[in-house]
């Protein structure tokens, strides 16, 4: 164990891939002599040179594209998107090429590229820096969608996703950058299982990313008031581990889904559909959910925290699943 | 005017675009059959532009083309059939029946598509191109887009990301003047593509696409100084597609007499006069290579009708790489 930031555990993964594998090399806005704009890639320039950490001009679409053919080409890019917004520029070589070149070339070509993006509300950066879009990117089949929580998945998940031979897009929750706690570098981990972050018997509090510490929290104050809360950490919302989702919610026969993306289409909808499909004569109440509202992110502290999935309201709707308001 | 190639060449050259030209036109005729399906874009009246070029690249270069690719791929060395069973949707093609006229890859011979979102494969090829020079490679990536190509986001930052890191890209600008049916002049205020491409720091030059002698050397030297400097070359084909974009289209935009001033430049007609001229060919040679390309495509076409469809329980194979076992 050893104390560190979420921060210093993604650095720590990069680092660590760089390391091990000659053909792993990142590239984005800024990661180099910046050093990150959210200063995850600080210091790498220095260890492994600017062939290995490249700076790039302002074409998202461009270099992403680019990790698209150099993966082809024979190395392992690491792709950094500054924000998930600016990856709206760069949604067609993710769609287009990226998702769809192995099905497209009848099995010929595999494409495996790592985009890592910073995703999520909570820092006041308004409504082009702050949208959680990784349940939208997480519609696109071809894709894999990693969302690191813990300190543990922030530095693990990238190896596990660099052996992974077809593209997978790692959401870095911006908020949780300087989230402080003990790392347990023994922790396996992997990318296609989701966690039981709590255990619990009253109902399944299903979270990922940023809504994960809210849902603990809010496990933590109900349990003050006598209700068993179980917290599952999603973790890899493309392919979703309905399986997990399943058992934890078999054994509480209650699900709230709590998901820091619009509620329309979202992916606590995809969720709450597979509960219903699969295990509706097993539930004591109909699954529920906690959503952002349907705004574009506001800059105001006040709106943006009122346009956010919160404890309080969590904590209300657990308690409205079980009939106790 | 550039000398005469050796015979075998010279030969080749023809030999090539008379397989283009035989195998199109079959494949106009069995979309009329109702045999092939989706867009088909012919290529007729180019056909210098990619036989000229192609054999200008060393066997380990990579192709990125268009979705207007059936000439490339056939030159770079795919089988006839493949191609022909590919437009059929049978399991025999190259892609499996899944790509279609517009998506033919092959990686026997580093073919990377067959991309239909205009411009999306230049970032692509720049990607390839990156890898090769992390590599230290001293392959060439030649990639074919049309003149509707450079007005897109992608274009220019490509053509800036190469310029920037030197990337050995051979930009293979085939410019038929119509993006589809707008003219060049309707779409870019600079219509001098070389001027354009200048600002980016690519060196350019512009070359006759109806003259397979002239593109042939124009492309080999560029080839040479991609080599030589490890960075890239932009080369304009001025050309002329003779029949429709596809096969959608009424061609309401340009007058028929434009396209027999071009028709009179035919460069299969032009080539063949100039090599029975110059005693390289004589009718019978010519009768026998003609007699060649009908024998292929009638074989293709053959292999196409004989071939199967792949089993719909296979629909969801290659979405994502099967796990190595």
């Amino acid at each position: 164990m050893s104390r560190t930031t979420y921060r210093e555990a993604l650095r720590q993964g990069l680092r660590e891939a760089l390391a091990r594998d000659p053909r792993v090399f990142l590239m984005g806005e800024d990661v180099g002599r910046y050093g990150g704009t959210f200063a995850v890639s600080k210091g790498l320039l220095d260890e492994f040179g600017e062939a290995r950490i490249r700076d790039t001009p302002l074409s998202e679409l461009a270099f992403v594209a680019a990790g698209i053919g150099a993966a082809l080409g024979g190395m392992r890019p690491i792709v950094e998107v500054m924000t998930v917004n600016f990856c709206l520029l760069a949604l067609d070589p993710l769609m287009n090429t990226a998702a769809a070149l192995r099905h497209m070339s009848g099995g010929q070509f595999s494409v495996p590229l790592v985009v890592r993006m910073t995703t999520g509300a909570g820092r006041q950066l308004a409504a082009q820096h702050s949208h959680s879009l990784e349940g939208w990117l997480a519609h696109i089949p071809g894709l894999k969608i990693l969302a690191p929580a813990t300190l543990e998945d922030a530095r693990g998940m990238l190896w596990p996703a660099l052996q992974d031979p077809d593209p997978v897009l790692l959401f870095e929750q911006g908020a949780l950058y300087n989230v402080e706690g003990e790392l347990d570098e023994g922790e396996a981990v992997d990318i296609r299982s989701a966690r039981v972050r709590r255990e619990g018997s009253d109902l399944s509090l299903i979270a990922y990313g940023g809504t994960l510490g809210k849902a603990l929290a809010a496990a933590e104050q109900l349990a003050g008031e006598g209700i068993s809360a179980e917290v599952v950490d999603l973790r890899v919302l493309r392919p979703l581990d309905d399986a997990t989702v399943l058992a934890s919610v078999r054994k509480t026969r209650r699900a709230l889904v709590v998901d820091e993306g619009w509620r329309s289409g979202s992916l606590a909808a995809e969720v709450m559909a597979r509960i219903v499909e699969q295990a509706f004569y097993e539930l004591d109440a109909p699954p529920a959910r906690v959503c952002s509202a349907e705004v574009p992110i506001p800059y105001a502290r006040h709106l943006e925290e009122a346009t956010l999935p919160q404890v309080p309201g969590i904590v209300a709707a657990a308690k409205g699943l079980l009939g106790r308001i | 005017m550039a000398a005469p190639e050796p015979p075998a060449f010279a030969l080749t050259l023809l030999r090539d675009m008379l397989r283009i030209r035989r195998l199109e036109e079959r494949a106009a005729e069995l979309y009329g059959e109702g045999k092939i399906r989706g867009f088909l874009h012919l290529y007729i009246g180019e056909e210098a532009v990619a036989v000229g070029a192609l054999h200008a690249l060393a066997p380990g270069d990579a192709v990125v083309a268009t979705y207007r690719e059936h000439g490339h791929a056939l030159v770079r060395g795919m089988p006839m059939g493949a191609i022909m069973a590919e437009m059929f949707g049978r399991q025999e093609g190259c892609c499996r029946g899944r790509g279609g006229s517009m998506h033919l890859f092959d990686a026997a011979t580093r073919f990377y598509g067959g991309n239909a979102i205009v411009g999306g494969g230049i970032p692509l090829a720049a990607g390839l191109a990156l890898a090769e020079r992390m590599q230290g490679g001293s392959r060439v990536i030649a990639c074919f887009f049309g003149e509707g190509a450079l007005a897109e986001g992608a274009a220019a930052e490509s053509l800036n990301l190469a310029a920037l890191w030197q990337l050995p890209v051979l930009f293979c600008c085939e410019n038929n003047f119509y993006a589809m049916g707008t003219a060049l002049a309707r779409s870019q205020a600079q219509t001098d593509l070389c001027a354009k491409v200048a600002a980016f720091k690519v060196p350019a030059r512009m070359v006759d696409g109806m003259d397979v002698r002239a593109v042939h050397e124009a492309t080999r030297t560029a080839v040479e100084a991609v080599r030589a400097s490890g960075g890239p070359q932009f080369v304009e084909y001025q050309t002329y597609r003779f029949r429709a974009h596809s096969m959608f289209d009424p061609e309401l935009y340009r007058d028929k007499a434009e396209v027999e001033r071009w028709k009179q430049r035919d460069p299969i007609r032009t080539y063949s006069a100039r090599l029975l001229a110059e005693g390289l060919l004589d009718p019978p040679g010519l009768a026998a290579l003609e007699a060649e390309a009908a024998d292929e495509v009638e074989a293709a076409v053959a292999f196409a009708e004989a071939g199967t469809p792949e089993p719909v329980a296979a629909l969801e194979r290659d979405v994502y790489t099967p796990e190595a076992r």
